[in-house]
């Protein structure tokens, strides 16, 4: 690459007019056009020549699109402004989405010493990242980092809640922060002024813009970040309980257990027992912690209890399965309801109406059959698939009507008898062999142990998803056998579990096993 | 309908003499046009062109007040057959479409339009549609006007030179009895600029008054012998007169100083990004003032052989900066100087790469090396020997960071689950050989449906599964066409072709009521009325008329169960011949943008209205996001949980959600999971929906208390 020199007059060599090169990197839909025409008009306003120019066309529709402007102040002749941004040729860069600040530097956008790079913190997950069946988000800090080194200042901030808090688009707050970062040398007023001949939406968009560019002149604090988790905010394991005083003493007593553990343990432990309790009833958090206790007395301090933090974590989910009574449960509190209001954003006066989307198959319905009943159905594949004719179909379910939320609610109700269903025996006794299996670990290879544990991960979904799950749990344990005996099978187990964890049916566990059974 | 209204821009088309014209260079040359007198212009929209059939659409005031007939041609075939009109009457007329694929599609009009030559001025617009931000294939529309010899202007990239390129265009083409491509690319299309106007000017002849007055002479027919002349007439007269009007109108321009010891020679619309390397390499300063000797060519067809050789007079070497390949241009100069005998060096793609873009940092590089082989007492000494500043960051690791994102369905798009619906088919009777076409449904190449084996042109879709037909085959091919690429081509090319054939395969038409990703522009089929055009003919009728014997007509998209059964039941029937599934549901964007201001009027003014939204309990969701490998919907997202018991991210859907359904029916469809629920917000609710409300709210809140007071309730559970 060759190094450039600022540009002066190629005869007189006298000071030339400089250009200002600003870029904008946006996601398809998110109003790049607008900043790009304000930005535009903010210039011509302050007595600039200014070009725009930007690749409209399919790129729009959800894509990463690019608008260009350059500037130069008006001396009566037309500069000559390319069409299109070049490396290391960029004074300003704004990018609406923390990813495309991201793109912008690897594409050569930003310069040490010379680029101001305004980025909304906030993240839109391009579908790639949407897709895995882990979590497959890119790393934010890992963008945070680089444009630290890379640019001559950078200004980020979630600026597309600035602009959701103040009704209007991001477009706004990203002019307010280039308004407050000084980096072109206009006024308040005249960016207000730009804003303001747009014509629609001006109120909300000057409420952003002032909102946004305040943050940067640092006269509008930053929101206080949230509290990290497991801090003292309410929404920790140290939430309020109510309930009959019954039932709150027995609370009480389990509690106490857990406050008797190991003080690293305890944390976990609680959130554990409450999502139990909570999924149950305070018998069903009793057996929680005695399964527990057999974790924690195995464990050591020296290894930091991660036996017992892993064992409190899982059980808890591995205890809570997904099945049609949770989930009926779940739907039909009062809590549901308001955050539902919350979430959609009912206003007084509107009337809300939930329909919920159920598709049940003989599967479940087997599930929530007392134990021997449920086996003697699916013991007769015909009267299976006789009764499987009647049930599989979907099914919409108003909670907002009586009839449906009654129908919910007694679904919901059959918790007291969860016990003697026939789902509750398999997950129990399927529960069992994994904790055993892991826990008989432990003296000879403690971090397996813990591999196994966190295993359990891959248990997620309802109906197919659900079997593709356990057949990915399955998979992976059953390298157990062939990393017998190797100093490095936890760390096996953990690669063969992300792998699991990166595509819908497994095709890289499949390979990472055959990998496994060459060792 | 288009996507955008332009009522602002039309009014642009009626400013005057002196009056400043600000805005998109595509709307420029819609302004030139009328300046110059056209009588009629037709074309196909596509970007980066649309803008320009969009305006003129919505100015039909300001068009019948001047006399000009404007067309939206059924495909670009029939644009530049359109030109025909200024065969034998002196009318000025211009089509104009995206390249190389319109150019590809027009090619026969062309040819028998160049063939016979005109008599009124015909300029065809085409809309460059290469290097970033592209959707097609990387060719040249250069290529076009050599073949069949008509004149290629690339102008370079500001307002007042495109609009100069018009009104030049249009004598070239009269001069010159040739048609003249005008080659405007994407960035020039969408730059804003300024430029002063003149009066709009009524057609000396309107093409009424040539109905009133037909004329024909036989002469430019092409048939033989006539077409035999029309080759020799091409060389013998109409390529002089070109290069005559080209060199005494000084088409082409020269900047820098008069001598030098090497030169640049450039295609028009490259200039201002070698003027940009220049000022980077410290030779030219912000207004384009430069020690190079520059040869700007803003006709790129036919090249002035005189005008080159004495550009090249004292020169050493001259770089010759095109875009694209084969360098034909480059090639052409390569030979003048043979032939002439003459010892000055033609370089080109030695410096600059044969294939791809030249953006900023190419040019920089290519002009940069130029100039240190050729003249590096040209260059200043920093440049020459720089003192090597390391870049400072290291991006190698941000590369495996950053996702690609690459444009998709939007937000409640009605093809997601016409997708969705195919996947999950797929699911059952396995994988199938799935020809794709040209539009928004070409995005289900991408993740997260990833369907589609190859994409052969508008309208082409089911034409380019024809092959696979044959009864050994247990499985059949399915193959998609939107309802532009149908009305564009399909219907003949794709549909009647599959009835003559006897093609055995499934045959979706994905029917949006728009030519969607060109900007909702209306066709045939469009279900809106339209004050100019003639709309509401169902594809339906159309396919039967065709004689597709099995046909079925899914009116409402968001209905993944039904789609599901409808194919699988085009997949396995036992009729022959081809199976046609007409899937329409009204494009997103487009109904969002007619519907939202309606419905916000209605709210706030008390009429009821339900605004439906999807959600999703995010206690109930497992994070496995089998939804989100069924959708890839930008509003239908992942959330972290605030709870450590929870190792991965939830589904969520945010506010920018339109309630289409989708999310709603593919839970149900795919059996995925309950988590979803549909939010209805009746909004200034009638007295009955309030009573009714009430007394359900009364009874549910019992059954709630009471469950809630026999349990232990955990405030964030």
């Amino acid at each position: 690459m060759l190094d450039t020199v600022p540009s002066s007059h190629p005869r007189t060599g006298a000071a030339d007019e400089p250009v200002i090169k600003l870029a904008v990197l946006a996601v398809g839909g998110q109003g790049g056009g607008v900043l790009a025409d304000w930005i535009t008009d903010v210039a011509e306003r302050n007595g600039y020549v200014a070009q725009s120019t930007s690749v409209a066309g399919v790129a729009q529709r959800t894509g990463a699109t690019i608008y260009y402007i350059e500037m130069a102040r008006d001396t009566g002749r037309m500069p000559i402004f390319a069409l299109s941004p070049s490396q290391g040729d960029v004074d300003i860069l704004i990018a609406a989405e923390l990813m495309e600040a991201g793109r912008a530097i690897i594409r050569g956008f930003v310069t040490p010493n010379r680029t101001t790079l305004i980025t909304s913190s906030h993240r839109i997950a391009a579908v790639s990242e949407k897709i895995e069946p882990g979590d497959g988000r890119a790393s934010s800090s890992k963008v945070h980092a680089t444009a630290e080194a890379a640019a001559r200042r950078f200004i980020a901030f979630d600026m597309e809640k600035i602009a959701a808090d103040n009704g209007s688009m991001i477009s706004a707050s990203l002019l307010g922060a280039l308004a407050g970062s000084d980096a072109l040398p206009f006024t308040r007023e005249s960016y207000e002024q730009a804003i303001g001949a747009g014509g629609r939406g001006v109120k909300a968009s000057l409420a952003a813009f002032g909102a946004s560019h305040d943050r940067v002149r640092g006269t509008a604090a930053a929101p206080q970040a949230t509290e990290p988790k497991g801090g003292e905010a309410g929404l920790g394991p140290t939430g309020k309980i109510s309930g009959p005083q019954s039932l709150l003493q027995g609370w009480q007593a389990l509690a106490a257990r857990v406050g008797a553990l190991p003080e690293p343990v305890r944390d976990m432990a609680l959130r554990g027992l409450r999502k139990v309790v909570d999924y149950q009833d305070a018998a069903y958090g009793r057996e929680y912690v005695d399964r527990l206790d057999k974790a924690v007395a195995l464990d050591s301090a020296d290894l930091a209890f991660a036996l017992s933090i892993a064992a409190a974590k899982h059980l808890a989910n591995a205890m809570c399965y997904d099945d049609m009574i949770r989930v009926a449960d779940l739907k039909t509190r009062s809590t549901r309801d308001t955050r539902v209001r919350r979430e959609v954003g009912v206003k007084a006066g509107s009337i809300l109406q939930v329909t919920e989307y159920f598709h049940p198959r003989i599967e479940e319905f087997c599930g929530t059959l007392p134990a021997n009943l449920g086996l003697y159905v699916e013991n007769r594949p015909k009267l299976a698939a006789f009764l499987d004719r009647r049930i599989n179909h979907g099914r919409r379910i108003r909670t907002d009507s009586f009839a449906g939320f009654a129908a919910l609610w007694f679904i919901g109700g059959l918790r007291r008898w969860r016990r003697g269903l026939l789902r509750h025996k398999v997950e129990v006794a399927h529960m069992e062999r994994w904790y055993a299996l892991a826990l008989g670990y432990v003296p000879a290879d403690y971090a397996l142990a813990v591999e196994i544990l966190n295993c359990r991960r891959l248990i997620k979904g309802y109906s197919d998803t659900h079997v593709r799950a356990q057949s990915k749990f399955d998979r992976v344990l059953s390298a157990l056998d062939l990393l017998k005996g190797r100093a490095d099978a936890a760390d096996w187990i953990r690669r063969l579990r992300e792998m699991a964890l990166k595509d819908e049916k497994g095709d890289l566990l499949d390979g990472a096993l055959k990998t496994v059974a060459t060792l | 309908m288009a996507e955008r209204s332009f009522a602002k821009e039309v009014e642009k088309l009626r400013l005057g003499a002196g009056e400043e014209f600000a805005g998109e260079g595509i709307l420029a040359i819609t302004k030139a046009l009328l300046q110059c007198g056209v009588g009629y212009v037709g074309g196909y929209q596509g970007a980066p062109i649309s803008h320009l059939m969009d305006v003129l659409a919505d100015a039909q005031d300001i068009l019948g007040e001047l006399g000009v007939h404007f067309e939206a041609s059924a495909s670009e075939a029939t644009a530049t057959a359109m030109l025909a009109a200024s065969v034998h009457y002196p009318i000025r007329g211009a089509a104009t479409f995206k390249s190389t694929v319109g150019t590809n599609v027009a090619s026969d009009a062309l040819a028998n339009l160049a063939s016979g030559g005109v008599t009124g001025g015909a300029l065809i617009i085409v809309g460059e549609d290469y290097g970033e931000g592209s959707s097609i294939m990387q060719e040249r529309s250069h290529a076009f006007a050599m073949k069949s010899q008509v004149w290629l202007l690339d102008p370079r990239p500001n307002l007042p030179s495109i609009v100069k390129a018009v009104e030049d265009g249009f004598e070239l083409s009269e001069i010159s009895n040739t048609p003249v491509m005008l080659q405007v690319r994407i960035r020039c299309c969408h730059v804003h600029g300024h430029f002063t106007a003149k009066d709009n000017k009524r057609p000396a002849m309107t093409v009424a008054d040539a109905l009133n007055a037909p004329r024909r002479d036989t002469a430019r027919i092409v048939l033989p012998p006539a077409s035999f002349l029309h080759e020799k007439e091409k060389i013998q007269k109409r390529w002089p007169a070109a290069v005559d009007f080209i060199r005494s109108r000084k088409i082409n321009e020269i900047f820098g100083p008069d001598h030098g010891s090497v030169g640049i020679v450039m295609q028009g619309g490259m200039y201002n990004s070698v003027i940009r390397a220049l000022q980077r390499l410290g030779l030219a300063d912000t207004y384009g003032d430069t020690d190079v000797p520059l040869y700007v060519l803003n006709a790129v067809y036919p090249l002035i052989d005189d005008e080159f050789l004495s550009f090249c007079e004292g020169k050493q070497s001259v770089l010759v900066v095109e875009e694209g390949q084969p360098n034909y241009i480059e090639q052409a100069f390569s030979s003048m100087l043979h032939k002439s005998g003459r010892g000055t060096r033609i370089v080109g793609k030695e410096h600059l790469p044969m294939a791809g873009e030249y953006t900023g940092q190419v040019m920089l590089d290519g002009i940069g090396s130029f100039l240190r082989a050729e003249a590096p007492h040209l260059l200043p000494g920093e440049v020459r020997a720089p003192n090597k500043v390391g870049d400072g960051v290291d991006t190698a690791d941000l590369i495996n960071v950053v996702p690609g994102r690459p444009p998709g369905f939007c937000i409640g798009c009605p093809e997601r689950p016409i997708f969705a619906a195919t996947k999950l088919v797929e699911e059952e009777l396995g994988k199938h050989h799935i020809a794709s076409d040209i539009g928004c449904h070409l995005f289900s190449i991408m993740p997260p449906f990833e369907l589609g084996a190859t994409t052969m042109g508008y309208g082409l879709g089911p034409a380019s599964a024809s092959a696979f037909n044959s009864p050994d085959a247990k499985r059949r091919s399915i193959s998609f066409v939107g309802d532009g690429g149908f009305w564009h081509n399909g219907l003949t090319s794709s549909i009647g072709n599959a009835v003559f054939n006897k093609n055995d395969g499934v045959i979706v038409i994905v029917d949006n009521f728009y030519s969607a990703a060109t900007g909702g522009q209306d066709i045939l089929s469009s279900r809106a009325g339209n004050k100019t055009k003639s709309t509401k003919h169902p594809i339906t009728e159309a396919v039967k008329g065709m004689g597709v014997k099995w046909l079925r007509h899914v009116d409402n998209t968001y209905d993944v169960g039904k789609m599901q059964d409808t194919l699988r039941e085009a997949l396995t029937t036992e009729e022959k011949g081809p199976k046609v599934i007409v899937a329409s549901s009204e494009c997103m964007l487009n109904r969002q943008r007619r519907e939202k201001p309606l419905v916000d009027k209605a709210i706030k003014g008390g009429e009821r209205v339900v605004k439906p939204k999807f959600g999703v309990d995010e206690d109930i969701c497992t994070g496995d996001h089998a939804c989100m490998r069924l959708s890839g919907c930008p509003s239908l997202s992942v959330k972290s949980l605030d709870d450590p018991l929870r190792d991965d991210p939830v589904a969520s859907i945010d506010q920018n959600c339109v309630g289409c359904g989708n999310c709603g029916e593919v839970a149900d469809a795919a059996v995925l999971c309950p988590s979803f629920y549909r939010a209805d917000v009746v909004h200034n609710p009638s007295r009955w929906d309030r009573f009714l409300e009430s007394a359900r709210r009364a009874t549910i809140s019992l059954l709630q208390r009471r469950r809630e007071s026999r349990r232990l309730t955990f405030a964030d559970a």
